[in-house]
């Protein structure tokens, strides 16, 4: 299909929107009525058509006002894009792997003519058509990961790996869920994450980890993680908190529904074949907590969801003073019925609200 | 002096030993005020007949007695700022094997080590122990200033003048820790300061 891109904002009066096509596609990331941190992890191998899961880097609605926010926010803080100077020749892998895969899975969206090492790029959406020198910085605006990530959607991490670890030695994050890439640049895997509650403990990243080194070149992997975050804002840096922060006291019992989004991360994991380092798209998709309701397999999951996670997780997701208001929405859309396994709405199967 | 004990803590937090004299041809050591207990606590002759001093007294009077274990090379220095051309230029002609050892705040050690292994050193090859005070080197996440010798929680960044609290989470490149805005989902209400480990 061709996607109609909306123009909109994720700042100030917040005209995002999904339209239904989005709402349907939506990554729900709950495939059952509970949730705890667990090596939820699978190939990315395609998925069912129209799904996220279908191209290894989807293109949506939001493609261009995203690319719009993220302009602004590089240009207000260029730390948020960084790269250690061992770093280069990852950033050409990643280039190389965006341009290739976007121009196979969308050829009516972008073009990738190479001829040697002259690659001509050319991005319709955003109106690029640029004639480059492959492994030449000096042929870009901007270097090799910056020029493509300021293109693609979601942030990304991009890995090096040595003695037995992965390293945060590079990255664009202009959307994430309340970490700092300028703190973190240069830590290893289990350093960045050391903040997480209750995941150390249970051995999830030594497991992860071990499962991210044996990642091999053309066989990505996925799995998905979430958080809340009150009006669809895609900035919630630590270092914009102090101005953002505030907004999560704004939610009412009327407005919950149309402010409240449920932040859903679709995470994949690419080998890169010059460097060996591996990079992680970390793509952010918002949904309120209204749109999601018109699934009803998705609101009686999602409340009995937010109603059991363990107060740990509601606190360092940052929603444990809203979870009340919350659930007293929420509650509404369930009605006690049992719900389909799979993160998948079936919305044409599953029954109506009983009440 | 008795060593302070820091509570267990998130992965990121670094964790210090106790320095122990290893063999090698040439040794570095950089410590500041109660750091230099832990030199004196290693030193013999002989390890001192190799070793290079660096030493930022802080207002302690240890300085002459580091002087008097007759290091190879001894430098006072009136801070850690003033001194850091200093150890990069010693670090520049290191050579293989040497040993680094570093002791006293953590941000000395966290600043010093960043040195090291900008070197090149392996960190293998450098030791830390803690004395002396526990404050800490802070970086605020929103302005991105330093603020030195931070004891309380929370506290006043000494750049943008945000309530920040004190968190775990450690960048070894900063050698620093994290400050959050503590206020921000309610203005104004700052807690009292207490300190860190209060
Ligand atoms: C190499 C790729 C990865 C990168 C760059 C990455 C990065 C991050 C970062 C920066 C955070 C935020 C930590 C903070 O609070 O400061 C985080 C959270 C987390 N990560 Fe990863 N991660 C990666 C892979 C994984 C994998 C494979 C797992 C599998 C279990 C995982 C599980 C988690 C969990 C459970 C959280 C907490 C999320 C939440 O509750 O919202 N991560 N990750």
């Amino acid at each position: 299909m061709t996607i109609q891109f909306n123009d909109e904002t994720f700042r100030d009066d917040y005209s995002f929107h999904n339209s239904d096509w989005a709402i349907k596609r939506f990554p729900f990331p709950f495939h059952e009525d509970s949730y705890m941190y667990a090596v939820n992890m699978e190939q990315h191998r395609g998925g069912p058509e129209g799904s996220v899961y279908e191209k290894r880097f989807d293109v949506d609605e939001h493609y261009i006002s995203e690319m719009r926010d993220r302009a602004m926010v590089l240009a207000d803080d260029p730390l948020r894009c960084q790269s250690l100077p061992h770093m280069t020749l990852a950033g050409w892998d990643l280039l190389e792997l965006i341009m290739v895969s976007k121009s196979e899975d969308y050829p009516d969206l972008f073009e990738l003519h190479r001829d040697g090492d002259t690659w001509r790029w050319i991005n319709k959406p955003l109106g690029i058509d640029d004639t480059f020198t492959f492994l030449d910085e000096t042929t870009l605006p901007y270097g090799p990961m910056e020029y493509i990530t300021r293109q693609t959607q979601g942030d990304f991490c991009v890995l090096d790996q040595r003695d037995g670890n992965l390293w945060m030695d590079a990255g664009t994050v202009t959307t994430q869920a309340d970490w700092s890439l300028d703190f973190d640049i240069g830590m290893n895997f289990f350093e960045w994450h050391a903040p997480v509650p209750l995941a150390h403990e249970k051995g999830i990243f030594e497991r992860a980890l071990k499962f991210l080194l044996n990642i091999q070149q053309g066989a990505p992997a996925r799995r998905l993680n979430w958080t809340m975050t009150v009006n669809p804002l895609l900035d919630t840096s630590p270092e914009n908190y102090h101005k953002w922060g505030v907004q999560k006291t704004t939610l009412t019992p009327e407005n919950i529904g149309a402010k409240q989004h449920l932040r859903v991360e679709l995470q994949t994991f690419f080998r890169l074949p010059r460097s060996n380092g591996l990079v992680f798209p970390i793509r952010c998709y918002l949904c309120s907590f209204q749109d999601l309701m018109t699934m009803p397999k998705w609101g009686r999951r999602l409340h009995r969801v937010v109603r059991d996670l363990p107060v740990e997780l509601a606190t360092y997701k940052g929603f444990i003073d809203n979870r009340p208001m919350m659930l007293d929405y929420l509650s509404q859309f369930d009605d006690g019925l049992p719900t389909s396994p799979g993160i998948f709405p079936d919305f044409d199967t599953e029954p109506a609200l009983q009440k | 002096m008795s060593k302070f004990e820091f509570p267990p803590s998130i992965k990121s937090r670094p964790v210090y030993g106790t320095l122990e004299a290893r063999p090698g041809k040439g040794h570095l050591m950089i410590a500041d005020a109660d750091g230099a207990e832990a030199i004196m606590d290693i030193a013999t002759p002989d390890l001192m007949a190799q070793t290079h001093i660096i030493y930022i007294p802080r207002g302690t009077d240890f300085a002459d007695k580091l002087r008097s274990l007759n290091p190879a090379q001894f430098y006072e220095g009136p801070t850690y700022a003033a001194s850091v051309s200093r150890i990069r230029r010693v670090l520049q002609d290191a050579h293989m094997g040497l040993q680094v050892y570093l002791a006293g705040t953590e941000g000395l050690m966290g600043q010093a080590q960043n040195e090291a292994m900008m070197a090149g050193i392996p960190h293998t090859a450098i030791q830390t122990e803690h004395r002396g005070s526990t404050a800490r080197r802070m970086q605020c996440v929103h302005c991105k200033g330093i603020t030195e010798d931070v004891e309380t929680d929370p506290f006043v960044c000494s750049h943008c003048g945000l309530n920040l609290f004190v968190r775990d989470h450690y960048s070894r490149r900063l050698a620093a820790y994290q400050g959050v805005c503590i206020d921000a989902e309610d203005p104004g209400n700052v807690p009292a300061p207490k300190g860190i480990y209060e």
